[in-house]
């Protein structure tokens, strides 16, 4: 059983005091590799013999068509950015995450609040008052933190997915390409997350290396957290 | 506490429970105000265009807890304070909003989420030049609204809360919570509280003369079609006397 434990007032309404479940999270910058990953770690865990559920930011099925439709156009001001984000993240929380740890399901979270706080504060927003937001979250058994440097990161994006605008940063920095802005605010972000890192007590991985090397790493750190372990 | 104005226009807000009379008396506290030519912007709770869509979807399948309910109309709220709200505020114009921060501090605090919290989501609004509060009895208003309506919506009767199946009960038991904490606001945020039972025109007569008494001195931004009867004898003062041709002679 983990105590359930609030970074603030939590769910006053809701009564959750303890979870056969374990929480357990990847954190780090886009493009860092962090969804393979977590299929790396899920085929591990299921292996072994544990539910495993996984969720990433922005796939609340109540706030997904809107903030992919929001998106779209760039009328999205940073406070609404932020809390409709807010919104996805608390329900996922709620109807997802929450449900599966009281069913004993080791939850692999790709993100948590953490690099939506950093985007927040990176495009202005008052760092207490972001903080503050997320009051009504659960602290995870586990956090990773995923860490590269950014040349490594241009070159995971590039032969990926390519850049896009919002990966890109290109509504904060004012660049005129995709390439400087993405430097410019990938190298922003990290800022913010390494300053998180003894904040929230971040495991730090270094991902330069090859994907089963981060992946055993992942494994031998996640082991004594499991119920089991 | 919200921070202080920094804008050069004014912001007048109503609040109270659901019948409490505070619509119509914005509604006319609007005519009035654009009647004596001030630039004027009127923005009502929950209207974002931007999340409409998830609001209304949201409320359809009943998707929503307590703090997610609370987030979404923060969201709703920050769209409408960054992209009207504030811009027409600094360039001077008289903002009037129907429910304002102090609806979710009552509501959402009735539906149980903790009261620092949902005070510091909405802390990047600036308290209104005035606040006023329509006060009335929790059976005038049930009244109102039964009376009124054949249906009352599941979130309006805080269904969600599971204090009854019968939705009259529910929105009593839910608007009586919201109305404790609308009480315990008036010290906290400076209410003007009228009297919601007095007649509408009198209401009015009382909200007109708080108005006019805050807009004493205050210029504004000016209409750029009407021109205020006070404003354009000051201009005919400070331009050259005109030259007629009746003086020569």
């Amino acid at each position: 059983m983990t105590q359930a434990e609030f970074y603030g007032a939590g769910f006053p309404y809701r009564n959750l005091s303890e979870y056969p479940g374990r929480l357990i999270v990847l954190e780090g910058t886009d493009g860092v590799g962090r969804s393979t990953q977590i299929a790396m770690l899920r085929r591990w865990l299921e292996e072994a013999g544990y539910a495993v559920s996984d969720t990433g930011l922005r796939r609340s099925p109540l706030t997904q068509p809107g903030l992919d439709a929001a998106k779209q156009g760039h009328t999205l001001g940073k406070l609404t950015m932020s809390l409709f984000y807010a919104t996805d993240f608390a329900d996922r929380l709620e109807n997802q995450i929450i449900p599966a740890l009281r069913a004993g399901f080791i939850v692999l979270s790709d993100r948590y609040f953490y690099s939506v706080i950093a985007r927040d504060v990176v495009r202005g927003a008052d760092p207490r008052w972001a903080r503050r937001v997320y009051g009504f979250a659960l602290k995870p058994d586990l956090v990773m933190y995923l860490r590269t440097d950014l040349n490594s990161l241009v070159s995971r994006i590039v032969h990926g997915r390519g850049f896009n605008f919002w990966e890109a940063g290109m509504d904060v920095t004012r660049a005129d390409n995709l390439y400087d802005s993405f430097i410019v605010y990938q190298t922003r972000l990290i800022e913010q997350l390494d300053l998180m890192s003894s904040e929230y007590n971040f495991v730090q991985i270094d991902a330069s290396r090859s994907v089963a090397t981060v992946n055993e790493d992942l494994r031998k750190i996640i082991h004594p957290y499991l119920p089991n372990g | 506490m919200l921070k202080p104005a920094n804008y050069q226009g004014k912001l007048f807000i109503v609040e109270g429970i659901d019948g409490s009379g505070k619509s119509t008396q914005i509604d006319l506290l609007h005519k009035y105000l654009l009647s004596h030519g001030f630039s004027v912007y009127f923005s009502e709770w929950n209207s974002s265009d931007l999340v409409k869509s998830t609001t209304r979807f949201g409320k359809k399948d009943k998707l929503f807890t307590p703090t997610t309910f609370s987030l979404i109309q923060a969201t709703d709220f920050a769209d409408r304070w960054e992209n009207h709200i504030l811009p027409l505020l600094k360039a001077g114009v008289i903002v009037l909003a129907d429910r304002f921060a102090f609806t979710a501090f009552a509501r959402d605090v009735a539906r149980g989420v903790d009261p620092d919290w949902v005070r510091n989501l909405y802390s990047f609004a600036n308290q209104p030049d005035l606040a006023f509060y329509f006060q009335v009895p929790l059976d005038v208003a049930v009244e109102r609204i039964t009376s009124a309506r054949s249906d009352i919506k599941y979130y309006e009767a805080g269904m969600d809360l599971g204090l009854s199946d019968n939705k009259i009960t529910s929105f009593r038991l839910f608007q009586g919570r919201i109305l404790d904490q609308y009480e315990l606001m008036i010290p906290e945020f400076n209410f003007t509280v009228i009297d919601g039972t007095l007649p509408v025109e009198e209401q009015q007569k009382i909200m007109r003369g708080v108005v006019k008494k805050a807009l004493r001195g205050f210029r504004g931004l000016p209409h750029p079609t009407l021109t205020p009867r006070r404003r354009s004898a000051k201009a005919k003062a400070e331009l050259p006397a005109p030259i007629t041709q009746g003086d020569d002679k």
